[in-house]
């Protein structure tokens, strides 16, 4: 049997000291992801750290900023229905309610919402070559079947893309990712959490070995007021994003004070240009505005042969979703189009 | 007295309580003591020969039994057809653990038997297997110079090939007044019923086996069981009580039934071999399609050309057909006709019958090209099928049994609010959606095979009905009980419907929508035999009052025996137990059609679909907001369970329409999601509102209850309908399914 051992801890200390080492310590919390690499041996643990028991992970505190603390170990489902989300993080809310399934946040952490892993069908199936999973042994969805696979940062040796919802959000927020490790503490701005592929596709994100995300940071301003997303996929739920948009707006007299706009589905972590936020500062939100914005996000971006049409969709969602943050109640279950 | 008829009340399922509480045992549950696990490992390449197979640090793992693979298997039966099950297609049947050839991606090469289905299942990872590849093709489109016809067999008697072509199809075609041509084609899916299959083998001794196995045939495994592992017929008994969806998968015996059964054998043990998700990828499957249809009608919308052709993928192996091209001739008049179905053979797994195999895939050209002329003739849709409506089947010649089809186009159509449509596409909107209107015919056959029943009285009055069938989920057991109620003139409660054991009267396969008329039948003669029986045994009684009466004038009721024209005869059925002792009555007949007059008639089943749609104007995103179907299936015996049946099938039609299909990778030959969360089918959001209507239709000639069958009507007209439906709210004709929505950016 591939004989793995289990081991519970309580505080981050302690499941430190027990990942250090060998890379086969792996931690588990909820276990909606690395269960199944498990299973399909995508992934091979020697050590299972479980670390749900710490207390000081999960829950959801005011911090004096202005700013709220999610713990790492709350999970998605009570993090999305919590009141104070609700009310002063509605794109966060909605983001994570357009995710997997009722079951599934109900066992999902918020820590491990930005550890999961791609759902390239090639990285799940051991008998194909698979950068990520198997370094220099090719991608094979660049010549394969890749309706579901990158238009945006990705590289010759992988294409695919980071699967979440809850991040989409979070990187629009301009969350802060709080990491312990056997170093100490540090902070990662959202936005340099994930990783491209670049020449190293087996990285999905810049946490050290041995380190864990205690907590993530949202801001004090959480754009309650316009906010939108909206998620493009083959059915209604339980369903990955072929394109997802987060846009958030602080708007003054009419003009756009303040614009976030972040994609899902279309990348190796989720999407954003500063460029495209800085051209629509102080400007309309109208539709061609928010067109000239998509264009700028979407500059550079290029297919292949089954997922050419992200590229016009993207375009397309970007608009649609700004003229839905206009209009936060046209939203609706499920991150669907506005009627 | 007992309320009759039960016939027509919509019954819940019987078994109901015992499915939902947890009760229901499926063939993967069953205990046994010092049960084996065996787990399947398969192939990762597509086409070539195994070099090595090197099981020796599996086979030293802790807990590990025995490894079985081509190199050590016991031998079983040399001839062809000794592998042949009841719906094995033309040409070899696959074996497993053969030889060393390697014939599709996913074939199963080896049996880790261990203690637990953990160890199995590990100890496959550490088999070390080395290939010689060959070049491989699974790939339909491109390899289409290589159709040709199919073979035929024994499973050409239930799917005919195409009939002859009739008048002059090109010369017609080309001076029709309006003509339409269209290419149709939709992938590979998989039938996934959400219980696994699985084997559960009791080893009772030398040679004597009794099996749980996930099957549609407790006979059609016993049969295979028997002949392939040279075991007496009576040795080996096959039970299914509960099936947890089968939709064709079942119709076959599956590789677990051989694993299970040769390990259990060879070991002298009990073994259970279950399949997981993935490997529920690795047999049967629809065949993926592409179909041509060339329709010319003239200027008053007489539709005078037809020409379908289909081409359909098969196995290396099997010729494997089914029914896509008959299907317009049968419901639409045309004086001249071109239909053909052709096979391309790949390195694939053979495909097997699917919910409406073939209907649901030739009705989606037949009907959307119908809807295609209307618009060109400027007819609406209706009218359109209106003028072509078929009073007599003209590719045969003969008369429908009945056939109330105008029926359904006319009550779904006013139920639905068809007259609301306006004609032109893109004419209709709601806030930023384009509506669509779309309808479509659905025909399916309604066919009867032979089979058996037992009837047995106990002297406490109440009645055991027997029967091999299953009951996948259909609501059989309930139908069956029915049937036995009404003939017997007992309440529901007094009759049991005793089934799904190979050791029981024979039944045939559950599939083809052809249980309720096949089985049914047989219960209903069984139940008449009883009576006449228990009618004969009070005659003998000079006191009954029955002595001079015939059996046509008696009536049975809640156990007593009265007669039509007598209101003084009331004979009660414990006279005769105390006659005889108190010893049981038992009757077992055969029914089936009578081979002089059934062929007369065609026999079908109808059914009109109309759908609305909205798609989103700048995003596509469709969503199937309402449906309606009405049926007409001749006498509905459940409305409940049948109406459960349509809305089945019209939300696998949505599925096929809109979401379903295994992605096949012809770079490696192999499907790549094999899972519930990439092989899509819908979620209850992509669910609106779905109606049913079921349409009177009376049929005295199709068996003696009148039914036909609703297995699989409900799918057939819903990829048409929704096809026709995206194209009046976007103009845009989408032809493959399932239709993604970029396909409408």
């Amino acid at each position: 049997m591939n004989n793995f051992s289990y081991i519970k801890v309580s505080d981050a200390k302690q499941a430190i000291a027990e990942l250090n080492g060998d890379i086969r310590n792996k931690a588990v919390a909820g276990g909606t992801n690395i269960n199944d690499l498990l299973k399909y041996f995508v992934t091979k643990a020697d050590k299972l750290v479980d670390i749900n028991p710490i207390q000081e992970f999960n829950s959801i505190i005011r911090l004096d900023d202005g700013g709220v603390r999610l713990g790492a170990l709350h999970t998605n489902a009570d993090t999305a229905y919590d009141p104070i989300i609700e009310e002063r993080y509605p794109l966060l809310s909605k983001a994570i309610l357009a995710g997997a399934s009722a079951q599934i946040r109900n066992m999902a952490t918020n820590g491990g919402n930005l550890m999961q892993r791609t759902r390239c069908y090639y990285f799940y199936d051991i008998s194909t070559p698979c950068n990520k999973r198997d370094p220099g042994s090719g991608c094979s969805a660049i010549s394969g079947y890749n309706r579901i696979h990158a238009i945006l940062g990705q590289s010759e040796n992988c294409i695919a893309v980071f699967p979440s919802d809850m991040c989409v959000a979070l990187a629009a927020l301009n969350a802060q990712v709080n990491i312990s490790g056997p170093n100490g503490e540090r902070k990662l701005p959202f936005a340099n959490f994930h990783r491209l592929p670049s020449e190293t596709p087996h990285l999905d994100n810049n946490l050290i070995h041995g380190e864990v995300i205690t907590s993530i940071d949202l801001p004090a301003e959480g754009f309650a007021e316009n906010y939108s997303y909206l998620k493009l996929r083959d059915r209604s739920s339980y369903s990955f994003a072929l394109v997802s948009v987060a846009s958030a707006f602080e708007l003054e007299q009419g003009t756009i004070k303040n614009a976030r706009i972040a994609l899902g589905g279309v990348a190796h972590k989720p999407w954003r240009v500063l460029e495209a936020e800085d051209f629509l500062k102080q400007k309309e939100p109208t539709r061609e505005n928010f067109s000239q914005a998509a264009k700028i996000i979407l500059n550079g971006a290029f297919g292949y042969e089954h997922n050419n049409f992200k590229i016009e969709l993207a375009h397309r969602a970007i608009i649609r979703n700004c003229l839905m943050a206009l209009y936060p109640e046209s939203q609706r279950p499920g991150a669907k189009p506005s009627r | 007295m007992t309320k009759l008829p039960s016939i027509g009340k919509p019954i819940s399922r019987l078994e109901g309580r015992l499915k939902v509480t947890g009760i229901a045992k499926y063939a993967g549950e069953y205990q046994a003591p010092g049960l084996l696990y065996g787990y399947v490992v398969n192939s990762t390449i597509t086409k070539g020969t195994i070099k090595i197979i090197d099981t020796a640090d599996a086979k030293a793992l802790e807990g590990v039994i025995e490894i079985f693979t081509h190199e050590n298997r016991p031998s079983t039966a040399w001839f062809d057809f000794q592998y042949a099950d009841m719906d094995a297609p033309p040409g070899t049947v696959f074996k497993p653990l053969k030889d060393n050839e390697i014939k599709y991606n996913g074939q199963p090469i080896a049996l880790v038997v261990a203690d637990t289905f953990e160890m199995a299942r590990y100890a496959a990872t550490q088999i070390k297997l080395a290939y010689v590849e060959e070049k491989f093709e699974t790939d339909l489109e491109s390899n289409i110079d290589k159709a040709r016809k199919p073979k035929k067999g024994m499973a050409s008697m239930l799917k005919p090939p195409p009939p002859k072509p009739a008048g002059d199809f090109e010369k017609a075609y080309e001076s029709s007044f309006v003509q339409s041509s269209g290419e149709f084609k939709h992938g590979t899916e998989h039938h996934n019923p959400m219980e696994m299959f699985a084997t559960t083998v009791i080893y009772e001794g030398k040679n004597r086996l009794k099996i749980y196995d996930k099957t549609q045939g407790t006979v059609n495994s016993q049969m295979y069981v028997a002949n392939v592992f040279g075991l007496k017929m009576k040795n080996v008994q096959v039970i299914a009580p509960f099936v947890g969806g089968a939709f064709g998968s079942g119709l076959r015996p599956q590789y677990q039934l051989f694993m299970a059964v040769m390990a259990s054998l060879a070991l002298k043990r009990n073994v259970r071999v279950t399949l997981d998700r993935a490997q529920m990828f690795t047999f049967g499957h629809r065949p993926t399609t592409l179909q041509y249809a060339k329709f010319g009608a003239d200027e008053k919308g007489k539709l005078n050309a037809v020409y379908h052709k289909a081409i359909g993928e098969t196995s290396q192996f099997e010729d494997y057909t089914e029914i896509v091209v008959n299907w317009a001739g049968m419901l639409y008049p045309a004086e001249n006709t071109l239909l053909e179905h052709r096979l391309v053979p790949l390195d694939v797994y053979s495909p097997l019958d699917m919910r409406a195999p073939g209907g649901s895939t030739g009705m989606h050209a037949v009907e959307v090209t119908m809807d295609d002329l209307a618009y060109k003739l400027n007819i609406d849709p209706v009218e359109f099928r209106l003028i072509n409506y078929a009073e007599k089947d003209k590719s045969s010649g003969k008369e429908y049994s009945s056939k109330e089809l105008r029926k359904c186009y006319l009550q779904a159509a006013a139920k639905f609010g068809w007259e609301k449509r306006s004609p032109e596409p893109r004419s209709m909107k709601r806030g930023n959606k384009l509506v669509g209107y779309g309808m479509a015919t659905g025909i399916w056959d309604a066919n009867r095979i032979l089979a058996r029943a037992q009837a047995i009285m106990t002297s406490d009055g109440k009645v055991e009905i027997k029967s091999a069938v299953t009951d996948i989920g259909t609501g059989t057991i309930t139908i069956m009980t029915q049937i036995a109620s009404d003939e017997l003139g007992l309440p529901l409660e007094d009759i049991t419907f005793s089934f799904a054991d190979s050791s029981m009267p024979f039944a045939p396969i559950q599939g083809g929508s052809f249980t309720t008329a096949t089985v049914g039948s047989a219960v209903q003669v069984a139940c008449r035999a009883l009576n006449k029986e228990l009618f004969k045994k009070a005659k003998r009684d000079k006191d009954s009052g029955l002595a001079d009466a015939a059996f046509e004038d008696a009536v049975f009721s809640d156990g007593f025996i009265f007669l039509k024209n007598s209101a003084e005869v009331k004979y009660s059925v414990q006279e005769i137990f105390a006659a005889n002792g108190g010893k049981e009555i038992k009757t077992t007949n055969s029914s089936m059609p009578n081979p002089l007059t059934y062929g007369k008639k065609i026999k079908l089943v109808h059914s009109a679909v109309f759908v609305e749609v909205e798609v989103d104007e700048e995003l596509g995103i469709i969503e199937v907001t309402r449906a309606v179907t009405a049926v007409a299936a001749g006498k509905i015996i459940n409305p409940k369970t049948a109406e459960s049946q349509i809305l089945g099938g019209m939300i696998w039609g949505i599925s096929k329409a809109l979401h379903e299909e295994t992605i096949l990778d012809n770079q490696f030959g192999k499907y790549m999601n094999t899972n519930l969360a990439e092989y899509h089918i819908p979620v209850h959001a992509d669910i609106h509102d779905l109606d049913v209507v079921f349409v009177e239709e009376e049929d005295d000639f199709v068996n003696d209850l009148g039914v036909k069958g609703v297995g699989e009507i409900g799918v057939v007209g819903m990829p048409p309908a929704i096809t026709n439906a995206i194209f009046h709210a976007t103009g845009k004709r989408i032809n493959n399914l399932p239709i993604h929505f970029d396909k409408l950016l």
